[in-house]
This record gives C-alpha cells, sequence and structure tokens, in this order.
C-alpha cells in the first residue's frame, strides 16, 4: 500500500528542520501492518486530518520527550476516520494505552478510565507509540490501510460527512482541554489561539462551561477571527491587543510596564510557543488556571507570575471521562459539539497523498491562508 | 489692508494646491474646469495695545454687567476659570491671551481686596495639563503666585465632591458643575474663541461640567442635529448649552465672561508659504516649501512629530469684549465670523481636505486615527454655515497619514475603542447604545483621567459623536496616503494619491466630479449659499 512514512533519520530530521520543509516524511510503498492479535482490526481511512504534532514531526521540530513513545518506521495520522471490511465508518481514538496493549495489571490511570494518563506507552505486546500514528506495528491515518484494536473504534452516526467525522479527534482534545479548568474557576476566559483546536475549545466553554460568561479570543487571520466570533468568543483580539481586551472585561488595571492588577480566571493557551506561554501568564487573574492545549515544545517563560500569582499550570492531552461532566467521554462530548456547531465545516482542505507536500505546507500556513483543518482524502487511494 | 477670502475656480494655469497631509504637506493638481479651492481670508490686524484693551473691557462690559471693579469685594470668593490646552492651534506665542487677561483680573482682584481666588483650568473631560502647558497658558508669573499654595486647580469632572447639581433644564438636562466655582461669589471665566462654537454659555456649561451633565448635548442626536456646531444659529449643541448657561445664571451662579479672538495667523514667517495662495508664492516661499518637504522626508515620524509640535503660532488678539455672557459672545461670534467667513456659492460632489498635524486633542501629542476621523469629519466637515460645501451623498476626501499610533498616556481609552468598538462597529447610534457607559465608567480610565494625563474614558465617543453628521451625509469617505488598516478599521476607503481617490469617488457621485479643496488651516468657515 502507499503510505507517508517517517524514518529514523537523523539526517531527515535535521534537513526538515533546516530547509522548513516537511523532509521528515516521505511516500512509499509499504505492507499493510498485520493485526497484532484477535482483537484487532485492518481498516481503511477515508480522511486523515493534519495535526500541529504531526507538523512538528515532519518538519523536525517535534519535542526530545517523546523518543520513547515512538517506534520508528511509522506512518502518522491520528485524526481518523476509516472503514472498517464490513462497511461500517469509525472514528479512532488513538491513544494506545493497557488495555489496548495487553498490559495486565492496569496502570493506576487506565484503572481510572484516564487512559490518556497511561503509564505504559512502550509497554505490552505493541511496540512503542503513544498514538496510532507514532507506532509502526498500527500504522497510522496517512495511508490507505492501518490495525485498530476495536476498543479504539467510535461508529460515526449515521448521516454524518467524513468531514464532521475527522474532526472527533481533535475537537475531543478541545473539549478535554475546556473541561480540564477547575469547575466555578471564574466568569472570564481567555483562548489564545484560533487554530482548529483553539476554535473548538472556544466552542466547548460555550457549551459545556456555563460558568464562563464571558471569552476572549486571540486571533492572527480574519477567517479565524470571523469563526471565532461564531463559536463563541465575545471579542477577538489581535495577539498585541489581548492584554488591553482582558482588562476591559475583567476591570483591572495595566501598569506602566504593561502588567495587569487583574487578569482572566481562566486561560487556554492553544499554541504552545513562548510567546503563547508568557502572555498566558500575563494575562491570567491571581489563583488562575492556564490551561496547555496545544503542544509546547521547548519553551522559555518568565514564571515569576506564576510563582508571585499562584497560577496554576495544567497540561490537556487527549482525552478521556470528563469529571466536570459527569464521567461522559471527550469523544460523546466532542460528537454533541460537532453536531451543534456544524464543526466539519472546519475542514478547509483536502489532499491527496501524491500532494503531501502541499499538505503540509497548507497545513502549517492554514491560518495565514484562510483554512483551518487539512486533510488527506484517502477515499480515491482504497481503491487502487 | 486685509484681504477675505476668496473661492479660485481651477483652469489650466492653476499651479498645483497645498495640501496637508499631517506632519507635511503635498502639492496637489486638481482638474481644471470642475475644481474651486476655497481659501481663507488673510489674518485680520491686531490690537494695537492689548491690554490696554482688556483693562478697557473689563472696565466697560457689554449687556447688564456692572464693570469688574464693582463686582469684586474684600471677603469674597473669587474663581478665574480658562480655557484648556484644546485651543488656540497651533499654541500661540507667548504671552498668551488667558495670561494677559488673567493678570489683568489679578490685578483688579487684588486693589479690591480680594484673597479668595482659585484658577481652575476648564477641563470638561480633556486631559489635565502639565505645568510646562500651564506655564505656557497663563504664564510663570500667575503659574508661581497660585500653584504652589494649591489655588491653581484643573476640573475634575469625576470628584464627586468637587461637583454640584444645579439643577434640570426644561429639557430636562442636568446642570451639574464644579462646586468651587458654582459657589463662589463670581465666576471670570477667561476664553480664547478660535472657532464659533467656542465660548458663550458653552464655556462654564461644558468647561466646568461632569459627564452626568455633559452626556446631554454631547450625544449622536445632539450632533445630528448641528448643522453645523459651527453655526450657532442652526446648533443643538449650542441650543443645549445656553438652556444650562440660562439655568446657571437663574439659580445665582454669577459669570463674567471674559472673550477674545485670534486673527488666522497660524504659522511663522519661515514657513509662509502655507497661508498663502499658491499663484503668489514668490522665489523664497517655492525655496522654502521644497527645503521644508525634503528636510521632512528624512525625518522619523516621531522627529517630524516633535518639530510640528514645536511650532508656536504668532497669533494675534483681535478682539476683547467683557461682560454678561451672552452680550459678549454676539460681539465675539461676530468677529469670528469677520476673520473666517467665506462666502461660497453652492456645494460640490467632493470635498478634499487635508488635515494638519494638529487638532484640538492632540496638542504635544498625536494624531490618531480616531482624531484623524474627528478632524476631518467632525472639524473640518463641519466648518460651514448654511450647508456643507459638499452635497448629501457626496464624497469627503482626506488626506493625512492616519498611522496606527496612540499616546498611551493621552488616548489610554482610544486604543481600546479602536480595538474593540470600531472593530465591531462604526455606526455611532450602536456605539453610543452598546458600549458609550461601560467606557464612561470603567475605573481605570477614570483612574487615569483624575490623576494621570488621559482624556475621560468615554472622550473617543465624543470624538466619534462628532463626526456623526458627517457620516450620516456623506456617501463615502476616502483617507489618501493613510495606514491602510487604520483606514479601514475607521470604515473608510484607502487610497494612495488624490488622484486615485477621485477616481473611486467616481462609483459614489459619477464621473466628472465638482471638487471642493478645503484650504485649511488657517481655519475659516465656508458660507455656503
Amino acid at each position: 500500500m502507499r503510505a507517508l512514512q517517517v524514518d529514523r533519520s537523523l539526517a531527515r530530521f535535521v534537513t526538515a528542520r533546516v530547509s522548513s520543509r516537511p523532509a521528515a516524511v516521505r511516500l512509499t510503498e509499504t505492507p499493510s501492518p498485520t493485526p497484532p492479535g484477535p482483537d484487532w482490526v485492518t481498516i481503511r481511512p477515508l480522511l486523515s486530518g493534519i495535526c500541529g504534532s504531526d507538523l512538528a514531526t515532519v518538519y523536525g521540530r517535534a519535542s526530545r520527550w517523546f523518543e520513547p513513545y515512538v517506534s520508528f518506521p511509522f506512518v502518522p495520522g491520528h485524526e481518523i476516520v476509516a472503514e472498517t471490511a464490513g462497511g461500517e465508518r469509525v472514528v479512532v481514538e488513538p491513544v494506545l494505552h493497557c488495555r489496548i496493549r495487553g498490559v495486565d495489571p492496569l496502570c493506576s490511570a487506565c484503572a481510572d478510565g484516564r487512559t490518556n494518563r497511561c503509564e505504559n506507552l512502550a509497554a505490552g505486546h505493541l511496540a512503542a507509540g503513544l498514538q496510532t500514528g507514532y507506532c509502526n506495528q498500527t500504522g497510522g491515518g496517512w495511508s490507505a490501510s492501518l490495525v485498530a484494536h476495536r476498543q479504539q473504534l467510535h461508529p460515526v452516526p449515521s448521516g454524518w460527512s467524513d468531514e464532521a467525522a475527522v474532526m472527533v479527534e481533535p475537537v475531543a482534545c478541545s473539549v478535554h482541554a475546556a473541561m480540564s479548568a477547575p469547575p466555578g474557576a471564574g466568569p472570564v476566559a481567555a483562548v489564545i489561539g484560533a487554530g482548529t483546536i483553539g476554535l473548538a475549545t472556544i466552542a466547548a466553554i460555550r457549551t459545556f462551561r456555563e460558568d464562563v460568561t464571558t471569552v476572549i479570543a486571540v486571533a492572527k487571520h480574519p477567517e479565524q477571527r470571523r469563526l471565532a466570533r461564531q463559536l463563541g468568543a465575545d471579542f477577538v483580539a489581535n495577539p498585541d491587543e489581548l492584554r488591553r481586551a482582558v482588562r476591559r472585561a475583567t476591570g483591572s488595571w495595566i501598569l506602566d510596564n504593561g502588567q495587569l492588577t487583574g487578569g482572566a480566571d481562566v486561560v487556554f493557551d492553544c499554541v504552545g510557543t513562548s510567546e503563547s506561554l508568557s502572555e498566558s501568564t500575563a494575562v491570567a487573574a491571581p489563583g488562575a488556571t492556564v490551561v496547555l492545549a496545544g503542544m509546547p515544545g521547548q519553551v522559555g517563560v518568565d514564571l515569576t507570575a506564576l510563582w508571585q500569582r499562584e497560577l496554576r499550570l495544567a497540561g490537556a492531552y487527549a482525552y478521556g471521562p470528563e469529571r466536570n461532566a459527569g464521567d461522559r467521554h471527550s469523544f460523546d462530548l466532542s460528537m454533541q459539539l460537532i453536531a451543534e456547531h456544524d464543526l466539519g465545516r472546519l475542514v478547509s482542505a483536502r489532499y491527496p497523498l501524491d500532494r503531501h507536500s502541499d499538505a503540509l505546507e497548507h497545513a502549517s500556513h492554514a491560518g495565514a491562508r484562510g483554512a483551518t483543518k487539512v486533510v488527506f482524502d484517502l477515499r480515491q487511494e482504497k481503491r487502487r | 489692508m486685509t484681504r477675505p477670502g476668496f473661492v479660485l475656480e481651477v483652469d489650466r494655469s492653476t499651479p498645483p494646491i497645498l495640501t496637508w497631509h499631517g506632519e507635511g504637506f503635498r502639492l496637489e493638481n486638481l482638474p481644471a474646469g470642475r475644481s474651486r479651492v476655497i481659501y481663507p481670508p488673510e489674518p485680520l490686524e491686531s490690537l494695537r495695545d492689548p491690554d490696554a484693551a482688556i483693562r478697557e473691557a473689563l472696565a466697560s462690559p457689554l449687556g447688564d454687567s456692572k464693570p469688574l471693579r464693582e463686582l469684586l469685594f474684600p471677603g469674597m470668593r473669587l474663581t478665574i476659570a480658562f480655557d484648556d490646552i484644546s485651543l488656540p492651534l497651533p499654541p500661540m506665542r507667548r504671552p498668551d491671551n488667558r495670561q494677559r487677561v488673567i493678570e489683568a483680573v489679578l490685578d483688579i482682584a487684588a486693589a479690591a481686596g480680594v484673597d479668595d481666588v482659585a484658577l481652575i483650568c476648564a477641563l470638561a473631560l480633556h486631559r489635565r495639563m502639565t505645568e510646562s502647558e500651564l506655564r505656557h497658558a497663563i504664564g510663570d508669573r500667575v503659574y508661581d503666585s497660585f500653584a504652589p499654595i494649591g489655588r491653581l486647580l484643573q476640573h475634575d469632572a469625576e470628584d464627586p465632591e468637587g461637583l454640584i447639581h444645579i439643577g434640570v433644564t426644561e429639557r430636562g438636562e442636568d446642570v451639574e458643575i464644579n462646586r468651587r466655582a458654582a459657589e463662589s461669589d463670581l465666576i471670570v471665566y477667561v476664553n480664547i474663541n478660535l472657532v464659533a462654537m467656542d465660548g458663550g454659555h458653552k464655556s462654564v456649561a461644558t468647561g466646568l461640567a461632569s459627564y452626568r451633565s455633559l452626556r446631554h448635548h454631547h450625544n449622536v442626536k445632539t450632533m445630528r442635529h448641528s448643522k453645523s456646531f459651527m453655526d450657532p444659529e442652526h446648533s443643538a449643541l449650542h441650543s443645549s448649552n445656553w438652556r444650562m448657561g440660562r439655568l446657571l445664571a437663574a439659580s445665582g451662579v454669577k459669570i463674567f465672561q471674559i472673550e477674545t479672538t485670534l486673527n488666522n495667523d497660524a504659522f511663522p514667517s519661515q514657513t509662509a508659504f502655507l497661508q498663502k495662495r499658491e499663484w503668489e508664492w514668490s522665489a523664497r516661499d517655492r525655496a522654502s516649501y521644497v527645503a521644508s518637504t525634503r528636510a521632512l522626508s528624512l525625518l522619523t515620524p516621531r522627529a517630524a512629530r516633535s518639530l510640528f509640535q514645536s511650532i508656536k503660532a504668532p497669533h494675534a488678539m483681535t478682539s476683547v469684549y467683557a461682560g454678561e455672557v451672552e452680550a459678549v459672545h454676539a460681539e465675539t461670534t461676530r468677529m469670528v465670523h469677520r476673520q473666517q467667513l467665506v462666502e461660497v456659492q453652492g456645494q460640490t460632489d467632493v470635498a478634499i481636505f487635508g488635515l494638519p498635524h494638529i487638532c484640538p486633542y492632540n496638542v504635544n501629542s498625536i494624531m490618531n486615527p480616531i482624531l484623524v476621523m474627528c478632524m476631518g469629519l467632525g472639524y473640518l466637515f463641519n466648518l460651514y454655515r448654511g450647508r456643507p460645501i459638499v452635497r448629501e451623498g457626496g464624497v469627503a476626501i482626506l488626506s493625512h497619514p492616519t498611522p496606527w499610533a496612540f499616546h498611551p498616556v493621552h488616548h489610554p481609552s482610544y486604543i481600546d475603542f479602536f480595538e474593540e468598538v470600531l472593530s465591531e462597529t462604526t455606526d455611532p447610534v450602536v456605539i453610543e447604545k452598546n458600549y458609550e457607559q461601560r467606557f464612561a465608567t470603567d475605573e481605570w480610565y477614570r483612574h487615569l483621567y483624575r490623576t494621570s494625563h488621559a482624556y475621560h474614558g468615554v472622550h473617543p465617543f465624543y470624538m466619534w459623536y462628532w463626526g456623526a453628521h458627517a457620516l450620516e451625509h456623506l456617501g463615502r469617505v476616502i483617507v489618501v496616503g493613510g495606514n491602510r488598516k487604520a483606514v479601514r478599521r475607521l470604515g473608510f476607503s484607502p487610497a494612495s494619491t488624490i488622484a486615485d481617490a477621485l477616481e473611486m469617488a467616481s462609483d459614489v457621485v459619477g464621473d466628472e466630479p465638482t471638487i471642493s479643496h478645503f484650504h485649511c488651516p488657517p481655519i475659516m468657515i465656508a458660507d455656503v449659499k
């Protein structure tokens, strides 16, 4: 089958990083992965999204933190709507946790249902891999075929488009981020970043967080601004306007050096850069929570505010049963959100595997080019 | 002999016309056969001895007022209020009219044995003046006598203890003014009447008022019914202030009004070409123009701003009247009109306004985009009597760099207005309804207005309302040479050149439109027949 593949090649990663081209990935012919156990099935991707963590990988910018949690060569792609051999459409919940790996006993997190916090991502009968799309035994979405454990599969509701279905995984991440802030945190939330995660976080806050009454979004580009407003942001600021927007919403003051006396009660950093994290801590009120929804790498941040204001910095990775929503799973909440807000429309462009360079380039400049989610379209691929 | 204003019909022999462009100017060719240039009258002759004229005015007041000396007595409480830095424009060379008049008043007060004297700068909702600005306006002697003992005050429209509610007019307008002034035995108000809108009852009813009081006439409805606010006969703003002023008088607040007028000698002799008619430029004028524009092109915007801010106008006093408010103001208005009225026949499809570096609210500051709107559509558009120089549905072309820049100390709420309000809507009615109250009562703005040098939180709204009549009247507004993003945020169309702007205007007013070029500054009023 044809697949985009990432090899353990230092030269490729260095080239990608230096040239700012997606050189760490290549289109290749590779055998279809074999189901590693009886509960595994072969599925054929229909659409598979390109996410920020994928871009970090193929452009050679990913953190070395993930090294123990991947197995080379691997086929990226963890935002997947696929078809089973029986013709059923499914979306994949990609985390490769204890149950998927056949680890017994389960780690304490998996025993508690919080599979996103699994301690055994490199253990069990399966090769290392934190998710489908990083494990060389499972394959990934950027191919004609991959294998998945039955527990990973969620049926696509009837009547849904493939575009809506491919949004389930990334939107579930946003749902989890929105639910990560403690309940009753306060009425003002700031969402920094208006890519897929940022936009879906805005929608999730609006839908599931009744305790938040004001949402301030930061968006750079016109289409992002339009969508942010449409999905429920009360005010959309340019990056350099955020502090003043938060000041207005919270009635705080700005000191001579630009610091706020107060701030937002919860801040969602959906970008994950030094700048966005610095700005997140700068606009957070004393005692506020800063949720890292975007995947950061190595960042440089002055943490004085975190210390002096007793801020809480919380990571929000993947999904699971949401304690603040009666233990409903993030995927269920995601499907509700997609249906209510028609989030399938966030899929802006579809590319065949042949045009993977164009696709990745488009995805890495999505905001500036008026796009949100760029996906690989494998619907023709499966007929080859 | 002073020559009156003049309207030049542009023909093929007409030289390029000087057009202001912020901290600079350009020469623009206008289409022959359908363009006209409106020039202001030349500067009136000044009073030969202004100090003697002031003394004479104080001794021979107008209306039913007694001479100032007879109104003063030992043990009385006297408050001298004076206009703030928003005028004249550009700031005048020393001695300022305010200094001359205040010194004369203080001499008489001292002779009368009045001890309880306070000076109040009538800021309304404007920013507090700095020490150097106050010294420039009232002189070092007055400043050093009053400031150290806490007798030189700046009106605080947000000080609940410092305000007093006088009453409500027959139209339901609250009249709330400075308590010290209202409870004085006499208010002496010292004006510089730069334009016809200034002075009269507006001096106290606006200059010493609170937001609660000002909101009754600084609003969209009033501004849309002031056609124009430079024409007292047809200004709802004027009428409201007059009702308030009469209520003050009826409530026992005694005001002795002193109004001074200036000629329109706005620029130093080195830049005399700025107020000459182009075909009369001498070789020296042409050389000055070339040298100035080349030098300015080498400066950073900040350096150019500093250079222009250093200009002190050779304005000279042309009249001084004192006494009862309305009687004084009638004479003053006559003098303002004598200096500024230009008879203009009919309207045109397009009006071109070159905006200079300064307006009332950016003295020693930055002309931010909101002030560009206010200067173009608020002030220059409204400098008419009868009808606007541009027809209804016509196009206004403004020339200004319109930088996306704000003075963070002077204009903090302007930044938020620009970022938040204008990104949502430019409709004055919606803006007033949805946003004004929040900005007006924002504690941070209030703090900065009271303790720093910031305009009141609501002030950018007033700037926008100032242009409400023009926004309703015009079919399109085009800004030449402005920051395109900032211009679009204002709701206007950006253009690179006057020629581009005229091309764009043709979409609205058709091909071959008639054009008025308003050659201002110096300030004038187009008396459109």
